[in-house]
């Protein structure tokens, strides 16, 4: 299922920087960056799982958010891009 | 259940695959080109002057992604495997089977018959799309000629008869297989099969999606813990994945000539892509090498029915599908192994 990751995470001090950059990386490992703060994640129950667990992990609830929008595998009907950085189609041939 | 995970093909010369976090970076000429997680993938396939990073390699071999290295051309260079997973047992069933010749020819049969089965198909189908009237009394009657041979194949033969049998098929499928191109019929002429190098564009496209398939048949095979290199049918030689080229001969009609075939007769390919060796070897160039592993890729994505499960899945989990069942009748779970036919 495409899963849309997205989040806010508070940057007003150190500790706040070093989460951001946390949460980033978590969700580099899951999935692209199709905006900043804005991730798409092709996963399984279990990866969604895993990520779900590390992300609230590393947030702060009274600080940050995280949101996840279940797009489900008909997602081609419910995305539409415009502009600059078109993201990957991960079924189709991925040649380099 | 097992999902039909994508294959990344690197085909760039020059090219770096590094881990990061993890996910695979694919740069080129020190630019980040690609960036993937790799719960996304299920196997890399570097073609040429491609390298990876010691690290990344470590951790594809732990998730159990498989990383084969070929030629430019696609052959086979290396594999990177980690521990080879699953079932000792099933191993040394398996080592046992290939010992004992009657037990080996009872799995060999199968997998030929369902070779067999599928060569009449693709001619059935031939026959039906674009019949003209002269080439299809010829497939015709090959297809008849097969239909004898599969009956042959019912009484218990030895190993020697079941190869005589398939050689006899494979030859009588390929004095067609020229018919079956309808489009472009002077750039691509098939007059036989030849390999090492290929003497003319047919047999490069074929030799070339050959080795892709059998790699993806080394991996199913490794996957679900059985030994690739022992085959029963293909008897051992170093270097050579014997199993997987058993458990391949169903799929080559299936999956391989037909793609050929069509990515021919719907133009997908061109003589000019293809140039020819001082030796006479014919190669492809990079674009039509692209255009055949992208072909190759929507292949493995079309949905079909398995026929002996009844399971809706993508062709390309099919391979795994079979190797799994193989592994079932080898633990004495199932009578017999049930080829993969295509209706």
């Amino acid at each position: 299922m495409l899963v849309i990751v997205t989040y806010d995470v508070s940057t007003t001090d150190k500790a706040g920087q070093r989460r951001l950059r946390q949460v980033a990386k978590i969700c580099l490992n899951h999935g692209q960056r199709v905006q900043n703060s804005v991730f798409e994640c092709w996963l399984n129950n279990e990866n969604f799982v895993s990520l779900k667990h590390q992300l609230l992990t590393a947030m702060l609830p009274d600080q940050d958010s995280v949101r996840f929008y279940f797009l489900g595998s008909n997602w081609q009907y419910k995305v539409e891009h415009h502009g600059i950085k078109p993201s990957l189609n991960l079924d189709d041939p991925l040649i380099i | 259940m097992k999902t039909h995970l994508n294959t990344l093909y690197v085909t760039t010369q020059g090219a770096y695959l590094r881990k990061q976090g993890d996910a695979v970076v694919v740069s080129i000429d020190r630019v980040d080109r690609l960036r993937l997680p790799l719960i996304n993938i299920g196997a890399i396939c570097c073609l040429g002057r491609v390298a990876c990073s010691p690290l990344l390699l470590g951790a594809c071999a732990q998730k159990g992604i498989a990383v084969t290295f070929m030629t430019e051309y696609g052959r086979f260079l290396a594999a990177v495997n980690g521990f080879t997973p699953g079932n000792v047992l099933l191993r040394r069933e398996q080592y046992r089977r290939a010992d004992d010749l009657c037990a080996s020819a009872a799995i060999a049969r199968a997998c030929i018959i369902g070779k067999l089965a599928n060569y009449r198909t693709v001619l059935r189908r031939a026959i039906r799309d674009h019949a003209s009237s002269q080439a299809s009394t010829r497939i015709e009657q090959v297809v008849q000629r097969i239909d004898r041979r599969l009956k042959t194949l019912a009484e218990i033969l030895t190993l020697d008869q079941l190869r005589g049998v398939e050689g006899d098929a494979t030859s009588e499928y390929f004095s067609v297989l020229n018919d079956l191109i309808v489009i472009q019929k002077n750039d691509f002429v098939f007059s036989g099969r030849n390999r090492r190098p290929p003497l003319d564009p047919v047999n490069a496209m074929l030799s070339f999606c050959y080795s892709m398939l059998t790699n993806d048949l080394r991996s199913a095979c490794e996957a679900c813990g059985l030994d690739a290199a022992v085959g029963f049918l293909h008897r051992d030689r170093p270097g050579r994945p014997g199993l997987a080229l058993d458990l391949m001969e169903e799929f080559r009609p299936v999956i391989v000539d037909r793609l050929v075939l069509s990515l021919i007769n719907r133009q997908q390919v061109r003589a000019k892509g293809f140039e020819v060796d001082p030796g006479g070897g014919v190669r492809m160039d990079e674009s039509t090498r692209k255009e055949i592993v992208a072909a190759y890729q929507k292949r493995k994505q079309e949905e079909i029915t398995h026929p002996f499960l009844g399971e809706k899945m993508t062709l390309g989990l099919v391979p795994h599908i079979q190797a799994r069942l193989l592994a079932r009748h080898l633990r004495g779970d199932s009578d017999a192994y049930p080829p993969f036919t295509w209706k």
